[in-house]
């Protein structure tokens, strides 16, 4: 396999991992734009816990998810009493503040970055992003995946069926966010070196990007949003630097056509070849 | 206790929105097993007495009693676990969801903590909450539409997985607000005939807010009137239609044509 091949390869894994975790809060109906910050915890506990305490990287990087999602769980009782475009301001911040710490931590480098020892490659990667994906599909073939869309649907009539949608939306914003984190620490032992300047903005936009393009009703949908937007720009790169044009120009063209996402929920259920029942035609009487 | 001890009771409860006296001391009574409706001119304050049941706001005084016990104070996530479901004026289903998998969200509040949290309903074909859902469906004659995007779906047909949905919690008491609003006759007469199956068992009792006094004399064995929040009078669906008061305030005298009436505000 070529060096380019595995870069991309890794990079798309990569992004898959962090697409599910900008997935989690998003179908709960929350936008975390913090979650680069999560990601950096990840790295940089992971690749602490691997140089200082010699760590594997396969026992330290998922402990690097459960101390960003422990984090999460803490700051989120505070963040998470704020609502749309407050809430997407609180978590922007949130990641604001944990690249700031890391800047002015002197023992993971500081500005200067932080070397990884502990290398893993494409298979490990891979390995990791399928068990990724795995354990949030089978997550949502749960009761916890019908309370979690019920809580994004609406919050009322969910609370009056009985659903505690704060807990809920505490739950999806740690596990997401423990997610982001395993990623993170996935980035620094492939790289071998990060920075706290990488895990910036727009990597949670981009993030979030992933999934609103790809859908936030189902498991697939960030699946195919992370391959489309990694691999989409190495396709265009033949147009050199034009392939930056093209790419934005993808993505307003299917916010356009694709509202909800490429893949939405009741676009799975007609694929898969559910029977669509007599109503089909049927006018419409009231939206309600 | 005997067959006709109430199940609800609302004892001098008030619930004012600023300057606004939408509710003044309400008492009134639901008998157990009673189907009951409760009319009044818009603005009456009906649905409001309904938000203030399953605690979507809290009262200002009084206090409710569902079986003699006080849950004035009980949070509106926790009401349907003491037995209270409702349907909405407007439908609110979860439209991404489809027909089956929010028939299952209805029975959330039967699988507490984290192993009913976790129960693999859409993993498992055989799941028994799913079967359990299925069969639900199958008998109010809606199991066509389980995998329909509820969004996708007729209003009457939406009505009534609502009303599946609601008694998914298995409830002493369900609350339908204007369950017939905006149907069709067809429709009208499928949800009447889905909600006297569900009377039939016994064990349910029925508080329902309806302006259509076809169905709730079809429906209902008791009604309870109110106006301006307050209660004008309550008796059977005969002794109402016949009632003065409720003549004059909101059904229309025989002679007159029935006037909508037009409140400066709404509840």
């Amino acid at each position: 396999m070529s060096g380019y091949l595995e870069g991309v390869l890794v990079l798309l894994a990569v992004n898959v991992v962090f697409a599910y975790g900008g997935f989690l809060p998003l179908a709960a109906g929350q936008l975390n734009l913090g979650l680069a910050g999560f990601a950096a915890i990840g790295a940089y506990a992971s690749a602490y816990l691997s140089n200082v305490f010699k760590l594997a990287p396969l026992v330290a990087i998922p402990l690097a998810g459960i101390i960003a999602g422990a984090v999460a769980l803490v700051v989120a009782v505070p963040v998470l009493r704020t609502r749309g475009i407050y809430l997407a301001l609180a978590t922007f911040a949130l990641g604001q503040i944990v690249q700031a710490g890391i800047l002015n931590l002197e023992v993971v480098g500081g500005a200067a970055g932080y070397p990884v020892a502990a290398f893993i490659r494409l298979p490990t990667i891979a390995a990791t992003a399928v068990i990724v994906v795995a354990l949030v599909w089978l997550l949502f073939a749960t009761r916890f995946g019908l309370a979690v869309i019920a809580v994004h649907d609406d919050e009322g009539a969910a609370d009056l069926i009985g659903i505690d949608v704060r807990a809920f939306q505490i739950a999806a914003f740690a596990l997401g966010s423990a997610i982001a984190g395993v990623g993170g620490g996935l980035y620094a032992h492939h790289f071998s070196f990060i920075e706290a300047q990488y895990f910036n903005i727009s990597l949670s936009i981009t993030i979030v990007l992933y999934v609103l393009l790809g859908g936030t009703q189902t498991v697939v949908g960030p699946l195919l949003g992370a391959a489309v937007f990694t691999l989409l720009p190495e396709l265009l790169r033949a147009s050199a630097h034009w392939r930056y044009v093209a790419f934005a120009a993808a993505v307003i063209v299917i916010m356009a056509l694709r509202p909800e996402g490429l893949v939405t929920g009741a676009q799975l259920r007609r694929l898969f070849g559910f029977t669509r029942a007599e109503h089909v035609g049927l006018p419409k009487e009231r939206t309600g | 206790m005997s067959a006709t001890d109430p199940i609800l009771r609302l004892e001098s409860v008030s619930k004012h929105f600023g300057g606004l006296r939408v509710i003044e001391d309400l008492t009134l009574a639901v008998r157990r097993g009673v189907r009951t409706a409760l009319i009044g001119p818009n603005g009456a304050g009906k649905t409001t007495v309904f938000n203030l049941i399953t605690g979507v706001f809290p009262v200002d005084a009084g206090r409710i009693l569902l079986d003699g016990a006080d849950i004035t104070g009980t949070p509106s996530r926790l009401r349907i676990r003491h037995g209270i479901a409702r349907s909405f004026q407007n439908i609110r289903l979860m439209p991404h969801l489809s027909t089956l998998e929010n028939v299952m969200v209805g029975q959330h509040c039967r699988n507490p903590g984290l192993r009913g949290v976790l129960q693999p309903v859409n993993l498992v074909p055989r799941n028994r909450w799913r079967e359990a859902a299925r069969a639900a469906l199958a008998n109010a004659a809606l199991i066509q539409y389980e995998r329909s995007t509820v969004g996708n779906l007729p209003y009457g047909v939406q009505k009534r997985i609502e009303l599946v949905r609601a008694l998914m919690a298995q409830p002493r008491l369900l609350l339908l607000d204007e369950p017939a609003a905006g149907l069709n006759p067809a429709e009208t007469e499928a949800l009447q005939a889905q909600l006297e199956k569900v009377c039939a068992g016994g064990g349910l009792t029925v508080l329902v807010v309806e302006h259509d006094m076809h169905f709730v004399g079809a429906l209902c064995e008791a009604v309870i009137v109110l106006d301006f929040g307050r209660k004008i009078a309550e008796g059977s669906p005969e002794e109402i239609r016949h009632n003065l008061l409720v003549q004059e305030t909101y059904l229309g005298t025989p002679a007159a044509e029935p006037m909508e009436q037009h409140r400066a505000y709404s509840a």
